[in-house]
């Protein structure tokens, strides 16, 4: 199943604060993070997740650091701060409502009309 | 295990290409490309850890990345900032930290304030900034305030060794001892001479120290060049910064009954030129690799101007026939034009690439200084019969003499230009005559500064 851009895009801030409310994190294992969460459904490129993780970064939501663990490459970390989950718990608020409306339509549309085909797709 | 060693080899070297292409995108910055270069590596360590061969592994990487100008889009849209290139200074986490570079800041500083301090030292000894009588005092030893403390700037950042450092303060000192020395009158013609070369000698002089100490190099002595415009362009903007500045301090102190005008006119006036003058060469010399060179930029633009109106003058003297006027001013006025056009010739060399063909600018180029060329010729034929009438008056002899200096540079400039449209000589033969002439002009203003007034008899 293929995810439109700009759903990957609305929801790709909730995800990576939400990531980072768990703990602090770098870009490669956040990836790999949303990929599993997602069962593989939602895949991210390195130019959606970088620029967010600076985007982030530059409004105060996360803050970065770079550490070197001992016999290995210099490494960028992220970490969630007061004001990121604020917004985190923000974005839920909004989410949430989100969802319950969709589901709302969900429930509506199928006792109206269960999913078939639309009647000029019948014929083939 | 050869073969494991190898492969790692390999996969540096291909990680080493990757991110030389990586560094040539201004949108990624070098933390950027270190954090994708972490994460190019976590995922071929995932693919490698998963059976792939190292060189597998690194194309799966790379190709999954996706392509860089979509990426670089991508960083674009958050940092549209980084298409402005910005002044990084040292000391901030993302510029080199060396210990020199770290230190920069701090001796310019130091530098500038000495600068600015040592016009306010005369004052001790009895000089008046403010009155008239003094005024011909600061006037000739103007550029002795400034620009020692512009050359010990240069020669502590290239490291000169002691005979360089040595030749720069015998310079200098010679340049106080003609300035200060001779007697001359406020109103003398030399005095007026000595104001004027006093500094072009002494800024080739800080010239020894820029390139530290190499004069005998070409390629140093066109950075130089190079400096040199930038240098103007800097000096002139934070000299319209000035400006506003000191509207300012007059304009609200005078609001709260304040008279400014004395602190002015003795501190910020003064201090502050000596100090620009400093700071507007670290300013070059921190922007250098950051921004784009403005004089040939403008040169791009006034090339064809002044092209079009040399020719139009030449067009309207055989239109009309008018010959030119000689009046007193005017071998100066035309020796000015001649310094506009070999600044004009300067600075579009200083920024071509030497390997590229003759283009249409080039021509341009010829054309301009071949109608420069032709105007002044008239100018001299035209001058050559008043000038046993006005008698030889230093005035008169040093602007011959500059319109000769320039004619011949312009000269043999033109004919090198010419060679070279027609695809005989390479560029580098006119830069290297450029570069070369330096020597001319600084044998010509010590010539001026030194031997004028004895020659003259302090006229």
């Amino acid at each position: 199943m293929h995810i439109t851009k700009d759903l990957v895009a609305a929801s790709a801030t909730p995800l990576v604060l939400g990531i980072l409310a768990e703990g602090e994190s770098y870009g490669y294992a956040i990836l790999k993070q949303v990929n599993e969460l997602s069962g593989g459904q939602l895949e991210w490129t390195e130019g959606l997740l970088y620029p967010l993780l600076h985007r982030l970064e530059r409004l105060g939501h996360v803050e970065a650091y770079w550490q070197t663990p001992a016999g290995g490459r210099r490494r960028k970390y992220y970490r969630i701060t007061d004001q990121g989950r604020a917004e985190f718990a923000e974005q839920r608020r909004q989410w949430a409502a989100v969802v319950d409306t969709l589901r709302g339509v969900w429930d509506t549309a199928r006792s109206v009309n269960p999913i078939a085909a639309p009647a000029w797709e019948a014929g083939r | 295990m050869t073969l494991d060693s190898d492969s790692d080899s390999d996969l540096e070297a291909q990680i080493a290409q990757w991110r030389a292409y990586t560094r040539r995108r201004r949108e990624l910055h070098h933390t950027d490309t270190e954090e994708l270069e972490d994460h190019l590596r976590s995922r071929i360590t995932e693919l490698v850890e998963a059976g792939l061969r190292t060189d597998e592994a690194f194309l799966i990487a790379v190709k999954r990345m996706g392509s860089l100008d979509e990426l670089s889009r991508e960083f674009a849209r958050e940092h549209s900032e980084r298409l402005w290139k910005q002044l990084v200074l040292p000391g901030e986490p993302d510029a080199p930290a060396a210990a020199r570079t770290r230190r920069e800041l701090p001796v310019m500083v130091v530098c500038a304030v000495v600068a600015a301090l040592a016009i306010k030292v005369p004052g001790w000894f009895g000089f008046d900034l403010a009155s008239d009588n003094d005024a011909g005092f600061y006037a000739r030893n103007l550029s002795l305030f400034s620009l020692p403390a512009l050359a010990a700037y240069f020669a502590w950042q290239r490291r000169v060794n002691a005979r360089v450092v040595g030749v720069l303060a015998a310079l200098f000192v010679l340049g106080a001892v003609a300035a200060n020395v001779y007697p001359l009158a406020d109103d003398s013609q030399s005095f007026v001479l000595t104001v004027i070369h006093l500094p072009l000698a002494l800024w080739l002089v800080v010239g020894v120290a820029y390139v530290g100490g190499d004069w005998r190099s070409d390629r140093r002595r066109m950075d130089f060049i190079r400096f040199t415009g930038e240098w103007l362009i800097y000096l002139s903007l934070l000299g319209l910064g000035g400006g506003v500045l000191t509207a300012f301090t007059a304009g609200t102190f005078r609001a709260i009954g304040i008279d400014a005008e004395g602190f002015i006119t003795l501190w910020l006036l003064p201090c502050g030129a000596m100090a620009a003058v400093v700071v507007s060469a670290w300013l070059v010399e921190a922007k250098q690799s950051v921004i784009e060179n403005m004089a040939p930029v403008l040169t791009r633009v006034f090339t064809p101007l002044f092209a079009a109106t040399l020719l139009a003058f030449l067009v309207a003297i055989v239109w009309t026939t008018n010959g030119i006027d000689v009046e007193r001013d005017v071998l100066i006025l035309f020796d000015l034009l001649l310094v506009v056009v070999l600044g004009l010739l300067l600075y579009a060399i200083s920024a071509r690439d030497l390997a590229a063909r003759p283009g249409l600018f080039d021509r341009l180029q010829l054309a301009l200084v071949v109608s420069a060329l032709i105007i002044d010729v008239l100018v001299l034929l035209a001058i050559t019969g008043r000038i046993t009438e006005w008698g030889f008056s230093p005035n008169k002899t040093a602007a011959l003499g500059e319109n000769l200096v320039l004619l011949t540079n312009l000269a043999w400039s033109a004919w090198l230009f010419l060679s070279f449209v027609r695809g005989r000589t390479p560029f580098a033969r006119l830069e290297r005559w450029q570069t070369r002439y330096l020597a001319v002009y600084a044998g010509w203003a010590w010539i001026v500064v030194l031997a004028f007034p004895l020659v003259f008899d302090f006229a």
